[in-house]
């Protein structure tokens, strides 16, 4: 490992360095490639969706609306939604990590469909241009649950162009679930049985399946508005004969599962971190991969838990405030897993492992208002409040966004072939930790205190909740804002990565960093459980370790 | 209800601080008792079934606990006493309209005695709309086409606000008012000013107007069912099916008349959609359960005068 930081750089070829030019990236079907087009895109649109967070903040900093006019923070909280939900959000882990690693983590040469992944790729950018000249052109107001009969009948901005790409992207979000399943069950190297996986591929196999099944529900839908507010159908609107709560059912159909197209990654994430640097595996190893797949199948099952007071059925609640309680269960069973494999182990404070701290903590919250939010009598009082808004955001950001930095953080160095300044790092992680309690925290009083959502200006008692919210969100900005920046220097000045730098588990760190193109010189052949720590840490083993690249 | 909601509220703040304290605490002391030292390895444990099925099983009963009390409120909350005072409530883009059954009509503003139970009948003329109540710990949409109905029981004479709740458009937030709780004293000065009528009164006359008592006429020779004695009570319908007559039906019943037609009768009622007002309709399903209140007339005075007891909650 020496040799390589002290030794002019002489590069190995490797999947960055084969092919040079534009059209090498945009022709590319190799799948690390596609990864970090996708790694581009997305944190452009993360940059844009904050933007929006930003000016909603400094917008309710006073009680007047006086920032902007009502229908431009219409326009922020909607877009905000829409672009880190369709945007952001469903594709960060799996299309940038997953692209990246899954191949690389079950020994294969790339996805079952190389130029089906570019292909997705290319629909998400479409429906990202289609997005950005919609914002740029008007924009659209509905909120991103375009809730009817508002968005088919009464509101006059872009919604059909919003929804239109949101409906693209969402072929995008199909394709990559489709190759990661077909990847997954062809593709694994001989000796990868289904109980060797990491818990990273389990947790992508089971967010494919939601992919593959809600997505077209909602495209359904998209397509199902269009058409009322263009040729006035009666499929919604009541006083064309059409039922609204028929597309509150149609739309959280998809949009509830798709919270768990956002956190299983990030779940399957932390598994990998925790493992690393606890030097252990997993506890309890089965369940935790079962509770992912039980999660995409109850997670089907929940969707009117948003719709408690909005005119269904005292029994129909009934059965979907218990089945919401069921979908908890196998969340809480991976907080304890997670939580029991730092028992004993021999545990390293990396940033990677700060993150999964954090998310470990954060998620514990997310997840128990997530039981105040079920509970039917309590969900009455607080649901289309703050207390939503911060629930979900502990969730969605709490979870997946530090999940996603975490991996970001672990996998760099096989991703750039660089290190990433650790010191910085470590301190970015405190940062967004402390900035996203700072923000999200006070939105739970601010929420049972009785401030609805989606409010432009608001009685003067909420203030001071108001002021705390945006400080934090100004300190989680800085957060965020830390990693870009070291991760660009370290592209340039970082020092080079040899290609374990955690001596971690996982057939991915056997490959250099960067990989070649191929991944595999030859093909691998396993014949060790997952996350066998014992015997990379056992003492003759660690001798051989650096020689083997 | 505030009380019901907030006592829940707080068992899961404490059971979520405890939860949470848990996961805290040993994270935080495995973390630093099990910190990498040099030449101490990992103890590679692989899990065990007992712990695994005793942290599935106690967390799926506390959740039922959860859920079983959540759901007991969500009843009371659903289960509006039966000699409330009615309101009805119209909502439009973007405020709220409210009209007693008294007739007193107000915008944004709801004057309520205290201790007096209030149920509120409930549509819209455009979009979904959402009466929030905090300081009741009550919400319900409000839809366009339906009425979907609420009640509270004030306790505390006071000023309290009314959101909307569900995003409607540029003036969401503008779309807010008041909850005036009075003292009964107060309340009847208030009320004896500026009434056109009971509402059931005016339904009465848009009845006439309507033309509607040329065929539902207050006995068995009309082309229209007798509507009196009706509201309440179960209607065998021409397909076979039997519904309760209850404010949805018989607003349906106006607004798409062939739709659940009553047995025995010919598909001859025009529809009214279009025709009347929302104001108009709310007036006519008074009127119509005026008439079945005729045997008991003294029910809606009765409940206006002395403070209502929780006991008839259990009815129906």
């Amino acid at each position: 490992m020496a040799t390589a930081a002290v030794a002019p750089p002489v590069e190995r070829e490797n999947y960055l360095n084969k092919h040079y030019g534009v059209w090498s990236w945009l022709l590319t079907t190799d799948h690390k490639r596609i990864s970090l087009l996708y790694l581009v895109s997305i944190t452009f649109f993360f940059f844009i969706g904050g933007l929006f967070a930003l000016l909603i903040r400094l917008e309710l900093l006073t009680p007047a609306g006086d920032l902007v006019q009502a229908d431009t923070y219409n326009k922020l909280f909607t877009q905000h939604g829409m672009v880190m939900v369709f945007f952001f959000l469903i594709p960060s882990i799996p299309a940038v990590l997953g692209n990246f690693l899954v191949p690389l983590m079950i020994g294969a040469k790339d996805l079952a469909f190389p130029r089906i992944n570019l292909l997705s790729w290319y629909l998400y950018i479409i429906g990202g241009a289609m997005m950005l000249h919609c914002m740029l052109t008007g924009g659209v107001d509905t909120g991103w649950t375009f809730y009817v009969p508002f968005s088919t009948a009464f509101t006059n901005t872009k919604i059909v162009e919003a929804g239109l790409a949101i409906f693209v992207a969402g072929f995008s979000s199909i394709l990559t679930g489709l190759n990661f399943i077909v990847t997954i069950h062809r593709m694994r190297a001989p000796g990868m049985t289904w109980s060797r996986l990491p818990l990273f591929i389990w947790a992508h196999y089971a967010t494919s399946i939601i992919q593959i099944l809600g997505t077209p529900v909602i495209a359904i839908t998209i397509v199902l508005v269009a058409a009322e507010r263009a040729l006035h159908l009666g499929i919604f609107d009541p006083k064309l004969g059409g039922d609204p709560l028929l597309f509150q059912h149609l739309f959280w159909f998809y949009s509830h599962p798709a919270v768990y197209i956002m956190i299983l990654p990030s779940m399957g994430i932390i598994s990998e971190i925790i493992a690393c640097f606890s030097r252990k595996r997993i506890f309890g190893y089965s369940f935790v991969a079962l509770s992912s797949i039980s999660i995409a199948v109850f997670g089907f099952l929940v969707w009117a838990h948003h719709m408690f007071v909005a005119g269904i059925s005292v029994y129909a609640a009934l059965i979907f405030s218990i089945l919401s309680y069921a979908v908890a269960v196998p969340s809480a069973v991976k907080v304890f897993n997670w939580t029991a494999t730092l028992y004993k182990g021999s545990i390293r404070y990396d940033a990677p492992m700060l993150y999964a701290f954090g998310f470990l903590g954060l998620f514990t919250v997310g997840g128990l208002t997530g039981l105040f939010l079920a509970a039917l009598g309590l969900n009455v009082h607080v649901t289309d409040t703050y207390f939503v808004i911060a629930h979900f955001h502990y969730i969605m950001v709490g979870g997946a966004v530090m999940g996603y930095l975490g991996g970001m953080h672990f996998w760099w160095p096989k991703i750039s072939g660089r290190m990433y300044p650790e010191s910085w790092a470590r301190l970015a992680a405190l940062i967004v930790f402390i900035g996203f309690n700072l923000t999200f925290f006070p939105q739970f009083i601010l929420g049972y205190v009785g401030m609805p959502r989606r409010y432009y200006q608001y009685p003067p008692e909420f203030q001071v909740l108001n002021v705390l919210s945006t400080a934090g969100a100004t300190v989680l900005g800085v957060g965020y804002l830390l990693p870009m920046i070291y991760f660009l220097w370290s592209m340039r000045y970082g020092k080079p990565a040899p290609d374990n730098p955690w001596n971690a588990a996982g057939l991915e760190w056997k490959t250099p960093s960067p990989p070649t193109t191929f991944n595999f010189e030859q093909e691998p052949v396993v014949t060790w459980e997952a996350y066998n720590y014992e015997e990379l840490d056992a003492p003759q083993h660690r001798q051989e370790a650096p020689v083997a690249r | 209800m505030a009380g019901n909601v907030d006592a829940l509220y707080i068992f899961l703040v404490i059971l979520s601080t405890l939860m949470t304290g848990l996961i805290f605490v040993a994270i935080v002391y495995f973390a630093a008792r099990y910190r990498k030292q040099e030449g101490v390895q990992a103890e590679q444990i692989d899990g065990s079934t007992p712990l695994e099925l005793t942290w599935t099983i106690i967390p799926f009963f506390v959740f039922m606990v959860i859920f079983l009390w959540g759901a007991v409120v969500y009843f009371k909350e659903h289960t509006p006493p039966r000699d409330a005072t009615e309101v009805y409530v119209v909502a439009k883009q973007w405020m709220w309209k409210l009209e007693h059954s008294e007739g007193q009509r107000e915008i944004n503003e709801l004057h309520v005695p205290v201790g007096r139970d209030v149920k509120l009948i409930m549509t819209s003329q455009d979009v979904i709309h959402s009466f929030f109540v905090p300081a009741f710990r009550m919400k319900q949409d409000v839809l366009p086409g339906r009425y979907t109905m609420a009640w509270f029981r004030a306790t505390k004479p006071g000023t309290y606000h009314l959101f909307c709740a569900e995003y409607c458009g540029t003036q969401h937030s503008g779309m807010i008012g008041d909850i005036v709780v009075m003292e009964p004293a107060q309340y009847e000065a208030w009320t004896s000013g500026g009434s056109t009528g009971p509402l059931s009164a005016t339904g009465e006359k848009v009845f006439g107007e309507l033309g509607c008592s040329t065929c539902h006429r207050p006995d068995s020779q009309g082309r229209g069912p007798n509507l009196q004695g009706v509201f309440g009570k179960p209607v065998e319908l021409a397909d076979g099916r039997t519904v309760t007559a209850d404010e949805n039906y018989v607003r349906e019943c106006i607004l798409d008349p062939g739709s659940r037609r009553v047995k025995g009768f010919q598909p001859i009622m025009p529809t009214f959609q279009g025709l009347v007002s929302e104001e108009q309709v709310n007036a006519l399903v008074a009127y119509v359960k005026s008439l079945s209140k005729a045997a008991a007339p003294a029910t809606n005075t009765a409940a206006a005068a002395s403070p209502s007891n929780a006991a008839s909650g259990k009815a129906r």
